[in-house]
């Protein structure tokens, strides 16, 4: 049986989306998203360096063309930053898909749930389709859902902490509760958190600094390609029961 | 020292200097900069790609050019 992973009616081979800041240089960048073996990866959008002509860009290392670009709106803390940016995004290329994200909060960048709510809302209503970053709160990424987001992104702990699944209660009841895909975004710091969020049942894992900050960056974007195929697998293919005792793994009949 | 054949902009933030009488195709050949790479906001209004050869800036106009950089 096929195990399609589909977003906004598109479907994707891999369950992995990965981030594309802080590498060192874009071949960095560019070597690590094909060791990751995603179809998606997160862009931003900044100003034009105007003094330093000609020089490298992003797309020229990785082709819009073959890999889908999602533009974010990282560093936006309010819904009308957020709105500008993802309009110049929509601009730069008809990008529809894109990745809301609304912070509150410098310290912890946790996401401003008031703010990105009313931002899914306006977004929808202009044709976008929003991926939303999120608290694990299911009530608030509920209301995320309601507001036409077309996947849920839940945080597993702050962005760039590396701190992993801190509440797989939470993440388990979103995405149980949620009819779009639930995509675990920010806190993953190595393969078994990743493999966590998708034998939590998730349906795909967003992954930056744990790939770019890894002493050897590509080596960790392989590794989290098998990380993410392997909790999906073991997810599927439905976990043993838990028992409070040993339970012998050979026949105990016919003992010499 | 005003000199009529120049007119001054803001252009990502900073004071630049153009052509009187240039549009945003011309702007863009100037910083050799390919316009299917960027968006180009002017006096915080997106414009159109194919609007660009029409659109002739101004003195004091705020011209922000974008492009997707790496981000998590």
């Amino acid at each position: 049986m096929e195990d399609l992973f589909t977003i906004a009616n598109k479907n994707y081979k891999s369950r992995l989306i990965v981030g594309t800041g802080k590498y060192k240089n874009f071949e960095e960048t560019a070597n690590a998203v094909n060791a990751s073996g995603a179809d998606i990866v997160t862009v931003a959008v900044r100003r034009v360096n105007i003094l330093d002509k000609g020089q490298p860009l992003l797309m020229d290392y990785l082709d819009p063309k073959s890999i889908t670009y999602l533009p974010n709106t990282a560093g936006c803390y309010s819904s009308e930053e957020a709105l500008r940016t993802l309009r110049l995004a929509r601009e730069m290329g008809g990008w529809r898909l894109v990745k809301l994200e609304v912070l509150g909060d410098k310290k912890t960048l946790y996401p401003n749930m008031i703010e990105t709510i009313k931002s899914t809302e306006i977004l929808v209503k202009e044709g976008f389709e929003v991926m939303a970053y999120c608290t694990d709160d299911p009530i608030l990424s509920k209301k995320i859902e309601d507001a036409g987001a077309c996947a849920i992104m839940p945080l597993g702990s702050p962005i760039g902490s590396g701190l992993g699944i801190q509440n797989k209660i939470n993440i388990k009841l979103i995405k149980e509760q949620s009819s779009v895909p639930v995509i675990v975004d920010a806190g993953v710091g190595t393969a078994s958190d990743a493999t966590i969020a998708m034998e939590l049942g998730c349906d795909g894992v967003l992954i930056n600094t744990a790939i770019a900050e890894a002493k050897n960056p590509v080596m960790m974007a392989e590794s989290m390609k098998y990380a993410v195929i392997a909790g999906r697998k073991a997810f599927r293919a439905v976990r043993m029961k838990k028992r409070g005792y040993a339970n012998p793994s050979s026949p105990q009949d016919n003992l010499i | 020292m005003n000199n009529l054949n120049v007119a001054k902009i803001q252009l990502n933030g900073a004071p630049y200097e153009i052509n009187n009488g240039s549009n945003l195709n011309e702007l863009l050949n100037k910083l050799k900069i390919e316009k299917n790479k960027v968006a180009i906001e002017v006096n915080g209004e997106i414009i159109e790609k194919k609007k660009y050869i029409n659109l002739v800036l101004k003195k004091d106009d705020k011209v922000e050019i974008v492009h997707f950089i790496g981000g998590g």
